[in-house]
């Protein structure tokens, strides 16, 4: 990903100091090439199903979209398109101005070091302490020790998990547990972050907290993905809508208060809002 | 730092999964304390049909007039003929002299000494057994001999080629044998750590996705492997020191009819076997995770 500039970096550590966080210019600061770019995607599976149709769209830098769709629309092929997990049958996708097809399957493991994903099912590692999960990922990468000592703490503090260091995931609830895993997919800050259904299998009030908490890592500087079909959650959020029918892009809009450009605690306040009216509007 | 992140990876895996791991180990100290039985087994089996074999020789009886010179020549002619290794030659007298020791009451009665001189010509190989006495009985003198004073070539043919077939059937069974063993034990290890693996599929899929690359997934289950491997075989090793210091040495020691034999060195068969069960279960969960590692 050396397509992203450092000032990325620069700006996205800054933002993750707590007192930092609400000086993002505002507005929408993209440019530069799409994170996210399908052209013509087309996805059938072995069996025969449509996976995708001649998907057509790109998502830029620090965008937060949603992408909505009935099961079997489409979403996680999507998804799983993009981490390398499938080829597609025609058309090319480009994440951050590579090639996916260009990457050999020898290189796939460095590619998708910068790539958040985060599950339905979490996919935690069960052997292991909530520290250590998260930790694995740095591992991987090749961090060292004393990197590692750093960052997870300051990750797990983010993301609410401090005082559950050494549980073993089957010791935490669904939310944590999806905090969990979120935290794993953020500890190495990749440049685009994909959620697969993250509020799938939590209550609606623990999946605000979870929005809340991608919502903060995107304001990071961090282009999310999120796939879901919690129609509500996604008008509450009023972000970048991309429907999937039938492995056909069938809208793509940004709702209501896109561009408006509010702090976590404003979001959070609006998504719990009866009606999803933020204040004062 | 690596080798030591991997080692306590595969520490780690073996604690928490206590089960499968020790399911993997007792079948390497199964398979090895057959193996460790078998080896030496087909060793003695071997050397037994050896020894059967070496005892395969061919008796030249001279006519009962055959003066020193005809045995002087004889002997030189036998010597000459293909794949000869050896000539042995036993005097009437002293042939009198053996059998009347085996059978004094029935020599008692014999007047005179019936036995001719005989020769025991060794082969250079069991194999070639036939073939000497071929090239002895089909010669240009009376009764197809080679020489006019040879009376008679043992005629144990039957006998001879009875011996080499089950000898070699002994051989190669051995052979086939082993070779099957090994077979079964190599599936049996990689089976069972496949499936200690497959248990574990999931947590393969999460580090790919996370961006672990194949080897660094690898290594701390290969690690596993040659442990859990090497302490089969070890305690295979340490039963099977004490079967044998407390079965077979007082059994050979005691039993000058079984001493004697021949078998692989101890600490040889510590050392295949070490390595084969360290080497066999590295592989199989080496080999074994591929199927996993394709996501």
């Amino acid at each position: 990903m050396a397509s992203y500039g450092s000032d990325t970096r620069a700006r996205r550590a800054e933002a993750l100091a707590p007192s930092a966080s609400l000086k993002r210019p505002s507005g929408r600061p993209r440019g530069g090439p799409s994170v996210i770019e399908f052209r013509g995607v087309s996805k059938r599976y072995e069996s025969g199903d449509v996976g995708l149709e001649q998907a057509t769209f790109s998502v830029d830098r620090e965008e937060f979209v949603f992408l909505v769709g009935a099961t079997g629309s489409g979403k996680s092929t999507v998804m799983r398109l993009l981490i390398k997990e499938l080829e597609p049958t025609q058309g090319t996708i480009r994440v951050a101005g590579h090639d996916l097809s260009e990457i050999r399957r020898r290189r796939v493991p460095f590619y998708r070091r910068n790539v958040g994903m985060v599950f339905q099912d979490f996919k935690l590692l069960p052997s292991r302490t909530v520290y250590d999960n998260v930790a694995y990922a740095l591992q991987v990468t090749g961090g060292t020790r004393k990197e590692i000592r750093q960052k997870v703490p300051d990750i797990l503090r983010l993301t609410g998990l401090s005082t559950k260091l050494h549980n073993y995931p089957d010791q935490l609830s669904g939310g944590e547990q999806q905090r969990v895993s979120i935290a794993r997919a953020f500890v190495n800050h990749p440049p685009l972050l994909l959620a697969d259904e993250p509020t799938g299998n939590l209550d609606p009030e623990t999946s605000i907290d979870i929005m809340r908490l991608l919502y903060r890592i995107n304001r990071t500087g961090t282009t999310v993905l999120v796939a879901t079909h919690d129609q509500a959650m996604v008008d509450k959020m009023r972000r970048r809508v991309l429907e999937l029918s039938h492995g056909r892009v069938v809208r793509d809009e940004a709702t209501g208060l896109y561009a408006r450009d509010e702090s976590t605690r404003e979001f959070a306040q609006r998504m719990r809002a009866p009606g999803g009216r933020p204040p004062g509007v | 730092m690596k080798l030591g992140f991997f080692l306590r990876e595969s520490l780690r895996a073996m604690r928490r999964n206590a089960a499968p791991s020790f399911a993997a180990l007792a079948t390497v100290l199964v398979t090895m304390l057959v193996l460790g039985v078998f080896i030496p087994a087909a060793e003695v089996t071997n050397n037994a049909a050896n020894s059967v074999r070496s005892r395969l020789i061919v008796d030249v009886y001279m006519q009962n007039d055959a003066t020193g010179a005809d045995d002087a020549r004889v002997k030189q002619e036998l010597l000459a003929t293909a794949h000869v290794r050896s000539v042995q030659f036993l005097s009437k007298q002293q042939a009198y002299a053996q059998q009347a020791k085996q059978d004094p009451q029935a020599y008692a009665l014999l007047a005179t000494n019936p036995l001719p001189d005989t020769f025991h010509v060794v082969p250079d190989n069991a194999a070639d057994v036939l073939g000497v006495d071929a090239a002895l009985t089909h010669g240009s003198g009376p009764g197809g001999m080679i020489d006019a004073s040879i009376h008679n070539v043992s005629n144990k043919n039957h006998d001879t080629k009875k011996a080499l077939e089950l000898t070699s059937a002994v051989k190669w069974g051995g052979l086939a044998f082993s070779i099957l063993l090994a077979l079964a034990s190599v599936l049996l290890i990689a089976n069972t750590i496949r499936l200690s693996l497959y248990a574990r599929r999931r947590e393969v899929e999460v580090m790919k996705l996370v961006g672990a690359t194949d080897w660094f997934i690898r290594w701390p289950f290969v690690i596993e492997g040659v442990v859990v491997g090497a302490a089969g075989a070890v305690l295979a090793i340490v039963l099977l020191g004490l079967a044998k210091l407390l079965l077979l040495d007082p059994l050979f020691s005691g039993w000058t009819l079984v001493g004697g034999v021949r078998t692989i060195e101890f600490p040889a068969l510590v050392a295949v076997l070490l390595g084969a069960g360290a080497a066999v279960s590295a592989l199989g969960s080496g080999l074994s995770l591929r199927r996993f590692l394709r996501v």
